[in-house]
Protein backbone atom coordinates (compact mmCIF):
# COMPACT_ATOMS: atom_id res chain seq x y z
CA UNK A 1 0.00 0.00 0.00
CA UNK A 2 0.98 3.39 -1.06
CA UNK A 3 1.68 5.78 2.01
CA UNK A 4 0.55 9.03 1.33
CA UNK A 5 1.80 11.98 3.56
CA UNK A 6 -0.51 12.88 6.67
CA UNK A 7 -3.18 14.85 5.78
CA UNK A 8 -5.75 16.91 7.79
CA UNK A 9 -8.81 16.66 6.06
CA UNK A 10 -11.62 18.81 7.28
CA UNK A 11 -14.89 18.00 8.70
CA UNK A 12 -16.05 19.70 5.26
CA UNK A 13 -13.91 17.10 3.15
CA UNK A 14 -15.21 14.14 5.44
CA UNK A 15 -18.70 14.67 5.02
CA UNK A 16 -18.15 14.93 1.03
CA UNK A 17 -20.71 12.78 -0.61
CA UNK A 18 -18.12 10.25 -1.93
CA UNK A 19 -18.67 7.73 -4.79
CA UNK A 20 -20.63 4.58 -3.71
CA UNK A 21 -18.99 1.09 -4.79
CA UNK A 22 -20.18 -1.48 -7.24
CA UNK A 23 -20.44 -5.19 -6.13
CA UNK A 24 -19.76 -8.11 -7.53
CA UNK A 25 -20.48 -11.81 -6.11
CA UNK A 26 -19.84 -14.49 -8.17
CA UNK A 27 -20.02 -18.19 -7.36
CA UNK A 28 -20.06 -17.70 -3.88
CA UNK A 29 -21.18 -21.09 -1.90
CA UNK A 30 -21.11 -21.57 1.95
CA UNK A 31 -21.66 -24.56 4.37
CA UNK A 32 -22.79 -24.25 8.03
CA UNK A 33 -22.16 -27.26 10.25
CA UNK A 34 -25.26 -27.80 12.43
CA UNK A 35 -26.34 -29.87 14.87
CA UNK A 36 -28.02 -31.77 12.27
CA UNK A 37 -25.24 -32.14 9.40
CA UNK A 38 -23.74 -29.81 6.93
CA UNK A 39 -26.60 -27.07 5.68
CA UNK A 40 -25.93 -24.97 1.96
CA UNK A 41 -26.69 -21.93 3.54
CA UNK A 42 -25.74 -20.59 -0.18
CA UNK A 43 -25.13 -22.06 -3.57
CA UNK A 44 -23.37 -20.88 -6.24
CA UNK A 45 -25.08 -17.23 -6.06
CA UNK A 46 -23.83 -14.59 -8.40
CA UNK A 47 -25.17 -10.98 -7.88
CA UNK A 48 -24.13 -7.56 -8.85
CA UNK A 49 -24.73 -4.36 -7.25
CA UNK A 50 -24.68 -1.22 -9.22
CA UNK A 51 -23.20 2.23 -7.50
CA UNK A 52 -25.45 3.65 -6.04
CA UNK A 53 -28.51 0.75 -6.19
CA UNK A 54 -30.63 0.11 -3.53
CA UNK A 55 -30.84 -3.80 -3.61
CA UNK A 56 -33.01 -5.89 -1.39
CA UNK A 57 -32.46 -9.40 -0.32
CA UNK A 58 -35.97 -11.29 0.71
CA UNK A 59 -36.52 -14.78 1.28
CA UNK A 60 -37.89 -17.26 4.28
CA UNK A 61 -35.38 -17.32 7.47
CA UNK A 62 -32.82 -19.60 6.18
CA UNK A 63 -32.01 -19.09 2.77
CA UNK A 64 -28.56 -17.45 3.21
CA UNK A 65 -29.50 -13.90 2.84
CA UNK A 66 -28.12 -12.39 6.11
CA UNK A 67 -25.29 -15.10 5.10
CA UNK A 68 -24.71 -13.40 2.16
CA UNK A 69 -24.72 -9.81 3.74
CA UNK A 70 -22.31 -11.36 6.26
CA UNK A 71 -19.61 -12.14 3.28
CA UNK A 72 -20.39 -8.49 1.73
CA UNK A 73 -19.38 -7.27 5.37
CA UNK A 74 -16.39 -9.50 5.13
CA UNK A 75 -17.81 -11.07 8.68
CA UNK A 76 -17.63 -14.24 7.32
CA UNK A 77 -15.65 -15.93 4.31
CA UNK A 78 -17.22 -17.84 1.22
CA UNK A 79 -16.00 -21.38 1.00
CA UNK A 80 -16.01 -20.84 -2.66
CA UNK A 81 -16.69 -17.91 -4.84
CA UNK A 82 -15.39 -14.44 -5.36
CA UNK A 83 -16.95 -11.25 -3.78
CA UNK A 84 -15.38 -7.76 -4.71
CA UNK A 85 -16.05 -3.96 -4.18
CA UNK A 86 -15.20 -1.78 -7.68
CA UNK A 87 -13.07 -4.53 -8.52
CA UNK A 88 -11.13 -5.58 -5.53
CA UNK A 89 -11.31 -8.76 -3.53
CA UNK A 90 -13.29 -8.11 0.15
CA UNK A 91 -10.80 -9.87 2.48
CA UNK A 92 -12.54 -8.97 5.92
CA UNK A 93 -14.09 -6.38 7.61
CA UNK A 94 -13.55 -2.68 6.68
CA UNK A 95 -15.37 0.80 7.18
CA UNK A 96 -15.92 0.94 3.28
CA UNK A 97 -18.98 -1.21 4.25
CA UNK A 98 -20.93 -0.91 7.18
CA UNK A 99 -23.83 -2.72 8.84
CA UNK A 100 -26.83 -1.98 10.25
CA UNK A 101 -27.98 -5.03 12.44
CA UNK A 102 -31.43 -5.97 13.22
CA UNK A 103 -30.44 -5.70 17.31
CA UNK A 104 -29.65 -2.71 18.12
CA UNK A 105 -25.58 -3.14 18.38
CA UNK A 106 -25.25 0.26 19.89
CA UNK A 107 -22.93 0.42 22.58
CA UNK A 108 -24.36 0.61 26.01
CA UNK A 109 -21.61 2.24 28.14
CA UNK A 110 -21.10 5.14 25.41
CA UNK A 111 -24.10 7.81 25.09
CA UNK A 112 -25.91 8.32 21.91
CA UNK A 113 -23.09 10.49 20.91
CA UNK A 114 -19.93 8.05 21.96
CA UNK A 115 -21.87 6.03 19.51
CA UNK A 116 -21.80 7.88 16.53
CA UNK A 117 -18.06 9.06 17.04
CA UNK A 118 -16.63 5.40 17.55
CA UNK A 119 -16.42 4.35 14.28
CA UNK A 120 -15.38 7.86 13.30
CA UNK A 121 -12.49 7.89 16.08
CA UNK A 122 -10.99 5.16 14.35
CA UNK A 123 -10.59 7.08 11.33
CA UNK A 124 -6.75 9.02 11.31
CA UNK A 125 -6.07 12.43 9.88
CA UNK A 126 -9.19 14.34 11.40
CA UNK A 127 -9.36 16.65 14.70
CA UNK A 128 -11.54 15.95 17.60
CA UNK A 129 -13.51 19.31 16.01
CA UNK A 130 -13.82 17.79 12.81
CA UNK A 131 -15.32 14.47 14.29
CA UNK A 132 -17.84 16.14 16.43
CA UNK A 133 -18.91 18.50 13.86
CA UNK A 134 -19.53 15.22 11.87
CA UNK A 135 -21.01 12.93 14.04
CA UNK A 136 -23.85 16.46 14.99
CA UNK A 137 -24.36 16.41 11.11
CA UNK A 138 -25.37 12.59 11.02
CA UNK A 139 -27.49 13.01 14.20
CA UNK A 140 -28.99 16.00 12.48
CA UNK A 141 -29.68 13.78 9.97
CA UNK A 142 -31.93 10.97 11.25
CA UNK A 143 -33.42 13.72 13.17
CA UNK A 144 -31.75 13.04 16.97
CA UNK A 145 -29.89 16.26 17.67
CA UNK A 146 -31.75 16.89 20.79
CA UNK A 147 -30.88 13.49 22.46
CA UNK A 148 -26.71 13.43 21.61
CA UNK A 149 -26.33 13.09 25.18
CA UNK A 150 -29.29 10.48 26.18
CA UNK A 151 -27.92 7.00 27.44
CA UNK A 152 -29.12 4.38 24.97
CA UNK A 153 -31.55 2.64 27.15
CA UNK A 154 -33.81 5.50 27.20
CA UNK A 155 -34.55 5.78 23.56
CA UNK A 156 -37.43 3.80 21.74
CA UNK A 157 -36.26 1.14 19.86
CA UNK A 158 -36.82 3.60 16.48
CA UNK A 159 -35.03 6.32 17.83
CA UNK A 160 -31.59 3.29 18.79
CA UNK A 161 -32.33 2.00 14.80
CA UNK A 162 -31.91 6.22 13.61
CA UNK A 163 -28.63 5.82 16.43
CA UNK A 164 -27.31 2.85 14.56
CA UNK A 165 -27.98 4.42 11.14
CA UNK A 166 -26.19 7.70 11.94
CA UNK A 167 -23.35 6.15 13.47
CA UNK A 168 -22.74 3.31 10.30
CA UNK A 169 -23.43 6.25 7.96
CA UNK A 170 -21.23 8.79 10.09
CA UNK A 171 -17.45 7.37 8.73
CA UNK A 172 -18.82 7.76 5.43
CA UNK A 173 -18.88 4.30 3.96
CA UNK A 174 -19.41 3.52 0.14
CA UNK A 175 -21.84 0.58 1.24
CA UNK A 176 -24.34 0.17 3.66
CA UNK A 177 -25.54 -3.60 4.55
CA UNK A 178 -28.89 -3.99 6.60
CA UNK A 179 -29.67 -7.02 8.15
CA UNK A 180 -33.70 -6.48 8.48
CA UNK A 181 -32.54 -2.95 10.52
CA UNK A 182 -36.47 -2.48 10.87
CA UNK A 183 -38.28 -6.19 11.62
CA UNK A 184 -38.47 -5.40 15.42
CA UNK A 185 -39.79 -2.05 15.10
CA UNK A 186 -44.10 -1.13 15.18
CA UNK A 187 -45.98 -0.30 11.60
CA UNK A 188 -45.71 3.33 12.39
CA UNK A 189 -41.90 3.87 12.85
CA UNK A 190 -41.32 1.65 10.48
CA UNK A 191 -43.09 3.82 7.87
CA UNK A 192 -41.28 7.52 9.33
CA UNK A 193 -38.08 5.24 8.85
CA UNK A 194 -38.50 3.76 5.01
CA UNK A 195 -38.85 7.57 4.34
CA UNK A 196 -36.26 8.77 6.16
CA UNK A 197 -33.68 5.89 4.54
CA UNK A 198 -35.30 6.98 0.89
CA UNK A 199 -34.01 10.39 1.81
CA UNK A 200 -30.72 9.69 3.38
CA UNK A 201 -30.23 7.16 0.41
CA UNK A 202 -30.53 10.03 -1.85
CA UNK A 203 -28.96 12.73 0.08
CA UNK A 204 -25.49 10.52 0.67
CA UNK A 205 -25.70 8.37 -2.17
CA UNK A 206 -24.96 4.99 -1.17
CA UNK A 207 -25.20 1.37 -2.57
CA UNK A 208 -27.54 -0.29 -0.11
CA UNK A 209 -27.58 -3.98 -0.18
CA UNK A 210 -31.13 -4.87 2.43
CA UNK A 211 -32.10 -7.70 3.72
CA UNK A 212 -35.71 -8.37 4.62
CA UNK A 213 -38.77 -10.85 4.96
CA UNK A 214 -41.19 -8.37 4.26
CA UNK A 215 -41.82 -8.06 0.72
CA UNK A 216 -43.63 -5.09 0.61
CA UNK A 217 -40.60 -3.11 2.74
CA UNK A 218 -38.37 -4.71 -0.31
CA UNK A 219 -40.58 -3.12 -3.09
CA UNK A 220 -40.89 0.12 -1.33
CA UNK A 221 -37.30 0.67 -0.83
CA UNK A 222 -35.42 -1.09 -3.32
CA UNK A 223 -34.58 -0.39 -7.03
CA UNK A 224 -34.07 -4.61 -7.64
CA UNK A 225 -35.92 -7.56 -5.77
CA UNK A 226 -33.65 -9.85 -4.91
CA UNK A 227 -36.00 -13.40 -4.26
CA UNK A 228 -34.11 -15.88 -2.44
CA UNK A 229 -35.10 -19.67 -2.08
CA UNK A 230 -33.96 -21.72 0.95
CA UNK A 231 -32.25 -25.26 1.25
CA UNK A 232 -29.89 -24.60 -0.79
CA UNK A 233 -29.82 -21.08 -0.42
CA UNK A 234 -29.87 -19.73 -4.01
CA UNK A 235 -31.59 -16.34 -5.87
CA UNK A 236 -35.00 -17.20 -7.52
CA UNK A 237 -36.04 -14.65 -9.69
CA UNK A 238 -35.47 -11.20 -9.23
CA UNK A 239 -37.82 -8.05 -9.73
CA UNK A 240 -37.06 -4.50 -10.87
CA UNK A 241 -39.28 -1.95 -8.76
CA UNK A 242 -39.73 1.20 -11.24
CA UNK A 243 -41.57 3.49 -8.83
CA UNK A 244 -40.75 7.11 -8.85
CA UNK A 245 -39.64 7.92 -5.05
CA UNK A 246 -39.92 8.78 -2.24
CA UNK A 247 -42.62 5.60 -2.23
CA UNK A 248 -45.26 5.49 -0.14
CA UNK A 249 -45.42 2.03 1.73
CA UNK A 250 -49.28 2.15 1.25
CA UNK A 251 -49.92 3.14 -2.20
CA UNK A 252 -51.46 0.75 -5.00
CA UNK A 253 -48.72 0.42 -7.17
CA UNK A 254 -46.79 -0.59 -4.83
CA UNK A 255 -49.10 -3.62 -3.67
CA UNK A 256 -49.16 -4.62 -7.33
CA UNK A 257 -45.63 -5.07 -7.16
CA UNK A 258 -45.42 -6.95 -3.78
CA UNK A 259 -48.20 -9.28 -4.63
CA UNK A 260 -46.05 -10.09 -7.97
CA UNK A 261 -43.29 -10.71 -5.35
CA UNK A 262 -45.23 -12.81 -2.84
CA UNK A 263 -46.27 -14.97 -5.86
CA UNK A 264 -42.58 -15.68 -6.45
CA UNK A 265 -41.81 -16.52 -2.71
CA UNK A 266 -45.41 -18.61 -2.52
CA UNK A 267 -44.53 -20.17 -5.64
CA UNK A 268 -41.14 -21.40 -4.31
CA UNK A 269 -42.42 -22.83 -0.71
CA UNK A 270 -45.42 -24.54 -2.75
CA UNK A 271 -42.80 -26.59 -4.61
CA UNK A 272 -40.85 -27.08 -1.22
CA UNK A 273 -43.70 -28.78 0.56
CA UNK A 274 -44.08 -31.01 -2.94
CA UNK A 275 -40.45 -32.22 -2.69
CA UNK A 276 -41.13 -32.67 1.29
CA UNK A 277 -44.34 -34.82 0.08
CA UNK B 1 -33.71 13.55 53.27
CA UNK B 2 -36.92 11.41 54.46
CA UNK B 3 -34.81 8.38 54.12
CA UNK B 4 -31.69 10.12 55.65
CA UNK B 5 -34.54 10.89 58.57
CA UNK B 6 -36.00 6.96 58.27
CA UNK B 7 -32.50 5.57 58.74
CA UNK B 8 -31.29 7.90 61.76
CA UNK B 9 -34.72 6.80 63.25
CA UNK B 10 -33.83 3.13 63.04
CA UNK B 11 -30.41 3.24 64.13
CA UNK B 12 -31.82 5.30 67.16
CA UNK B 13 -33.97 2.94 67.92
CA UNK B 14 -31.49 0.37 67.99
CA UNK B 15 -29.21 1.98 70.35
CA UNK B 16 -32.31 2.31 72.35
CA UNK B 17 -32.93 -1.47 72.57
CA UNK B 18 -29.12 -1.87 73.43
CA UNK B 19 -29.13 0.36 76.25
CA UNK B 20 -32.52 -1.18 77.60
CA UNK B 21 -31.16 -4.68 77.50
CA UNK B 22 -28.27 -2.65 79.20
CA UNK B 23 -30.37 -1.72 81.79
CA UNK B 24 -32.54 -4.62 82.29
CA UNK B 25 -29.29 -6.48 83.70
CA UNK B 26 -29.91 -9.86 82.13
CA UNK B 27 -26.41 -10.38 81.66
CA UNK B 28 -23.70 -9.02 83.63
CA UNK B 29 -21.91 -5.44 82.32
CA UNK B 30 -18.73 -7.17 81.50
CA UNK B 31 -20.82 -9.57 78.95
CA UNK B 32 -23.16 -6.43 77.89
CA UNK B 33 -21.65 -3.18 78.12
CA UNK B 34 -24.10 0.31 77.81
CA UNK B 35 -23.50 2.38 74.51
CA UNK B 36 -22.22 4.69 76.77
CA UNK B 37 -18.96 2.79 77.63
CA UNK B 38 -18.53 2.03 74.34
CA UNK B 39 -18.35 5.27 73.08
CA UNK B 40 -16.12 6.37 76.00
CA UNK B 41 -13.51 3.63 74.41
CA UNK B 42 -14.08 4.83 71.09
CA UNK B 43 -13.14 8.49 72.18
CA UNK B 44 -10.48 7.39 74.09
CA UNK B 45 -8.78 5.59 71.85
CA UNK B 46 -9.26 8.06 69.60
CA UNK B 47 -7.95 10.56 71.42
CA UNK B 48 -4.66 8.71 72.56
CA UNK B 49 -4.22 7.94 68.74
CA UNK B 50 -4.23 3.81 68.98
CA UNK B 51 -7.32 3.59 66.86
CA UNK B 52 -6.43 5.99 63.90
CA UNK B 53 -2.82 4.52 63.94
CA UNK B 54 -4.48 0.64 64.16
CA UNK B 55 -6.84 2.04 61.20
CA UNK B 56 -3.98 3.04 59.21
CA UNK B 57 -2.03 0.11 59.72
CA UNK B 58 -4.94 -1.86 58.63
CA UNK B 59 -6.43 0.09 55.57
CA UNK B 60 -2.46 0.06 54.21
CA UNK B 61 -2.62 -3.44 54.13
CA UNK B 62 -6.19 -3.50 52.62
CA UNK B 63 -5.05 -1.25 50.17
CA UNK B 64 -1.69 -2.39 48.72
CA UNK B 65 -2.83 -5.75 48.58
CA UNK B 66 -6.39 -5.38 47.05
CA UNK B 67 -4.55 -3.03 44.16
CA UNK B 68 -2.16 -5.54 43.52
CA UNK B 69 -4.83 -8.25 43.30
CA UNK B 70 -6.87 -6.18 41.12
CA UNK B 71 -3.24 -5.35 38.62
CA UNK B 72 -2.71 -9.03 38.48
CA UNK B 73 -6.40 -10.40 38.25
CA UNK B 74 -7.40 -8.40 35.75
CA UNK B 75 -4.77 -8.94 32.96
CA UNK B 76 -4.70 -12.78 33.95
CA UNK B 77 -9.08 -12.64 33.69
CA UNK B 78 -8.33 -11.08 30.00
CA UNK B 79 -5.62 -13.73 29.10
CA UNK B 80 -8.17 -16.82 30.59
CA UNK B 81 -11.14 -15.72 28.06
CA UNK B 82 -8.75 -15.17 25.04
CA UNK B 83 -6.83 -17.96 24.85
CA UNK B 84 -8.10 -21.87 25.58
CA UNK B 85 -4.89 -22.95 27.22
CA UNK B 86 -4.99 -20.06 29.70
CA UNK B 87 -8.75 -21.05 30.15
CA UNK B 88 -7.80 -24.63 31.11
CA UNK B 89 -4.68 -23.65 33.42
CA UNK B 90 -5.11 -20.60 35.30
CA UNK B 91 -8.76 -20.43 34.56
CA UNK B 92 -8.77 -23.68 36.26
CA UNK B 93 -6.70 -22.98 38.75
CA UNK B 94 -8.55 -19.48 39.75
CA UNK B 95 -12.14 -21.77 39.98
CA UNK B 96 -10.30 -24.10 42.10
CA UNK B 97 -8.62 -21.60 44.84
CA UNK B 98 -11.65 -19.16 44.95
CA UNK B 99 -13.16 -21.70 46.42
CA UNK B 100 -10.81 -22.14 49.40
CA UNK B 101 -11.47 -19.53 52.06
CA UNK B 102 -8.57 -17.28 51.72
CA UNK B 103 -8.19 -17.05 55.49
CA UNK B 104 -6.69 -20.70 54.96
CA UNK B 105 -3.89 -18.87 53.08
CA UNK B 106 -2.69 -17.70 56.50
CA UNK B 107 -0.49 -20.35 57.99
CA UNK B 108 1.55 -20.14 54.71
CA UNK B 109 1.87 -16.99 54.37
CA UNK B 110 3.06 -17.05 58.06
CA UNK B 111 5.47 -20.11 57.44
CA UNK B 112 6.98 -18.46 54.18
CA UNK B 113 7.07 -15.13 55.54
CA UNK B 114 7.04 -14.72 59.13
CA UNK B 115 4.90 -12.24 61.08
CA UNK B 116 5.86 -9.73 59.32
CA UNK B 117 3.57 -7.26 56.40
CA UNK B 118 4.52 -9.43 53.67
CA UNK B 119 2.54 -12.14 54.99
CA UNK B 120 -0.78 -9.72 55.65
CA UNK B 121 -0.30 -8.67 51.81
CA UNK B 122 0.24 -11.88 50.62
CA UNK B 123 -3.27 -12.87 52.10
CA UNK B 124 -5.30 -9.99 50.93
CA UNK B 125 -3.57 -10.44 46.76
CA UNK B 126 -5.00 -14.02 47.78
CA UNK B 127 -8.49 -13.05 48.80
CA UNK B 128 -8.92 -10.67 45.74
CA UNK B 129 -6.86 -12.22 42.88
CA UNK B 130 -8.93 -15.22 42.02
CA UNK B 131 -12.43 -13.37 42.36
CA UNK B 132 -10.99 -10.55 40.17
CA UNK B 133 -9.65 -12.90 37.85
CA UNK B 134 -12.86 -15.20 37.73
CA UNK B 135 -15.01 -12.23 37.07
CA UNK B 136 -12.84 -10.49 34.57
CA UNK B 137 -13.24 -13.86 32.14
CA UNK B 138 -16.78 -14.39 32.79
CA UNK B 139 -17.17 -11.02 31.99
CA UNK B 140 -15.11 -10.75 28.66
CA UNK B 141 -17.45 -14.53 27.67
CA UNK B 142 -20.47 -12.45 28.20
CA UNK B 143 -19.87 -9.64 25.39
CA UNK B 144 -22.74 -10.14 23.40
CA UNK B 145 -20.63 -10.57 20.29
CA UNK B 146 -22.87 -8.41 17.88
CA UNK B 147 -20.83 -5.53 20.01
CA UNK B 148 -17.29 -7.08 18.62
CA UNK B 149 -19.25 -7.47 15.22
CA UNK B 150 -20.23 -3.89 14.80
CA UNK B 151 -17.32 -3.00 15.99
CA UNK B 152 -15.06 -5.03 13.48
CA UNK B 153 -16.80 -3.66 10.64
CA UNK B 154 -15.83 0.01 12.00
CA UNK B 155 -12.38 -1.05 12.38
CA UNK B 156 -11.94 -1.90 15.51
CA UNK B 157 -9.06 -4.82 16.22
CA UNK B 158 -6.55 -5.96 18.84
CA UNK B 159 -5.65 -3.45 21.38
CA UNK B 160 -8.39 -1.10 20.66
CA UNK B 161 -11.06 -3.74 20.33
CA UNK B 162 -9.97 -5.05 24.01
CA UNK B 163 -9.89 -1.56 25.66
CA UNK B 164 -12.78 0.46 23.65
CA UNK B 165 -15.34 -3.04 22.95
CA UNK B 166 -14.79 -5.61 25.49
CA UNK B 167 -13.82 -3.99 28.39
CA UNK B 168 -16.44 -1.68 28.54
CA UNK B 169 -18.87 -4.39 27.93
CA UNK B 170 -17.71 -6.44 30.54
CA UNK B 171 -17.67 -4.21 33.15
CA UNK B 172 -20.69 -4.56 34.74
CA UNK B 173 -19.35 -8.28 36.00
CA UNK B 174 -15.91 -6.31 36.47
CA UNK B 175 -16.95 -4.39 38.81
CA UNK B 176 -19.19 -7.38 41.03
CA UNK B 177 -15.92 -9.37 40.71
CA UNK B 178 -14.03 -6.17 42.32
CA UNK B 179 -16.59 -5.96 45.14
CA UNK B 180 -16.62 -9.75 45.95
CA UNK B 181 -12.83 -9.37 46.05
CA UNK B 182 -12.84 -6.46 48.10
CA UNK B 183 -15.24 -8.68 50.40
CA UNK B 184 -12.85 -11.39 50.46
CA UNK B 185 -9.81 -9.30 51.32
CA UNK B 186 -11.56 -7.07 54.07
CA UNK B 187 -12.84 -10.67 55.94
CA UNK B 188 -9.32 -12.91 55.24
CA UNK B 189 -7.34 -9.63 56.74
CA UNK B 190 -9.04 -9.81 59.82
CA UNK B 191 -9.22 -12.90 60.25
CA UNK B 192 -5.50 -13.13 59.71
CA UNK B 193 -5.29 -9.91 62.36
CA UNK B 194 -7.20 -11.82 64.81
CA UNK B 195 -5.06 -15.20 64.45
CA UNK B 196 -1.90 -14.13 64.29
CA UNK B 197 0.24 -10.62 65.68
CA UNK B 198 2.42 -8.72 63.81
CA UNK B 199 5.34 -7.36 64.60
CA UNK B 200 5.82 -4.68 62.24
CA UNK B 201 2.52 -3.09 63.42
CA UNK B 202 -0.54 -3.09 65.16
CA UNK B 203 -4.08 -3.69 62.93
CA UNK B 204 -7.65 -3.28 64.03
CA UNK B 205 -7.82 -7.06 64.05
CA UNK B 206 -5.16 -7.13 66.80
CA UNK B 207 -7.03 -4.44 68.55
CA UNK B 208 -10.01 -6.86 68.76
CA UNK B 209 -8.01 -10.04 69.57
CA UNK B 210 -6.23 -8.16 72.84
CA UNK B 211 -10.01 -6.36 73.69
CA UNK B 212 -10.80 -10.16 74.03
CA UNK B 213 -7.37 -11.08 76.15
CA UNK B 214 -8.19 -8.34 78.39
CA UNK B 215 -11.76 -8.92 78.56
CA UNK B 216 -12.66 -5.52 77.62
CA UNK B 217 -16.42 -5.65 75.84
CA UNK B 218 -16.41 -2.02 75.46
CA UNK B 219 -12.97 -2.55 72.90
CA UNK B 220 -14.59 -5.62 71.12
CA UNK B 221 -17.77 -3.85 70.14
CA UNK B 222 -16.52 -1.02 69.56
CA UNK B 223 -13.81 -2.32 67.26
CA UNK B 224 -16.25 -3.99 65.44
CA UNK B 225 -18.60 -1.25 65.13
CA UNK B 226 -15.68 0.79 63.50
CA UNK B 227 -14.97 -2.26 61.36
CA UNK B 228 -18.48 -1.88 60.16
CA UNK B 229 -18.06 1.49 59.20
CA UNK B 230 -15.21 1.37 57.14
CA UNK B 231 -16.91 -1.84 55.17
CA UNK B 232 -19.57 0.89 54.88
CA UNK B 233 -17.73 3.63 54.02
CA UNK B 234 -15.83 1.61 51.50
CA UNK B 235 -18.76 0.31 49.47
CA UNK B 236 -20.86 4.10 49.67
CA UNK B 237 -16.95 5.90 48.34
CA UNK B 238 -15.51 3.62 46.26
CA UNK B 239 -18.29 1.38 44.80
CA UNK B 240 -21.73 2.99 44.98
CA UNK B 241 -20.77 5.95 42.47
CA UNK B 242 -19.65 3.18 40.37
CA UNK B 243 -22.46 1.04 40.25
CA UNK B 244 -24.60 4.07 40.19
CA UNK B 245 -23.20 5.06 36.70
CA UNK B 246 -23.30 1.46 35.40
CA UNK B 247 -26.97 1.64 36.14
CA UNK B 248 -27.67 4.74 34.59
CA UNK B 249 -25.67 4.01 31.31
CA UNK B 250 -26.56 0.24 31.07
CA UNK B 251 -30.22 1.16 32.67
CA UNK B 252 -30.08 -1.48 34.95
CA UNK B 253 -31.65 0.96 37.85
CA UNK B 254 -34.50 -0.25 39.59
CA UNK B 255 -34.23 2.81 41.69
Amino acid sequence: MQRLPRQRSSAAEELEVIAPSKLAIENVSKNFKGASGAVLALDRVSLNVAEGEFVCLVGASGCGKTTLLNIIAGLEKPDSGTVQADGKPITGPGRERLVMFQEPALFPWLNVFGNVLFGLKLKPNLTNKDRQDVAKYYLELVGLSRFERANIHELSGGMKQRVSLARALAPNPRVLLMDEPFAALDALTREQLYGDLQRIWKARNKTIVFVTHNVREAACLGDRVIVFSPRPGRIREEFAVDLPRPRDINSVDLAVHATEITKALKGHSEGEIAIAE
Amino acid sequence: MKRFLLAALFFAVLLLIWEALFRAKIWSPVLLPSPRQVAVYLKDAAVDGTLVKATIVTMRRLLIGYIIGLLAGLPLGLLTARWRVCQDTIGTLALGLQTLPSVCWVPLALLWFGQTEAAMLFVVVMGTLWSVVIATETGVRNVPPIYRRAALTMGSKRLHMWFKVILPAALPFIVSGMKQGWAFAWRSLMAAEIFVSILTGFGLGQLLHYGRELSAMEQVIGIMIIIVVIGLLADKIFFSPFEKFLHRRWGTSQA
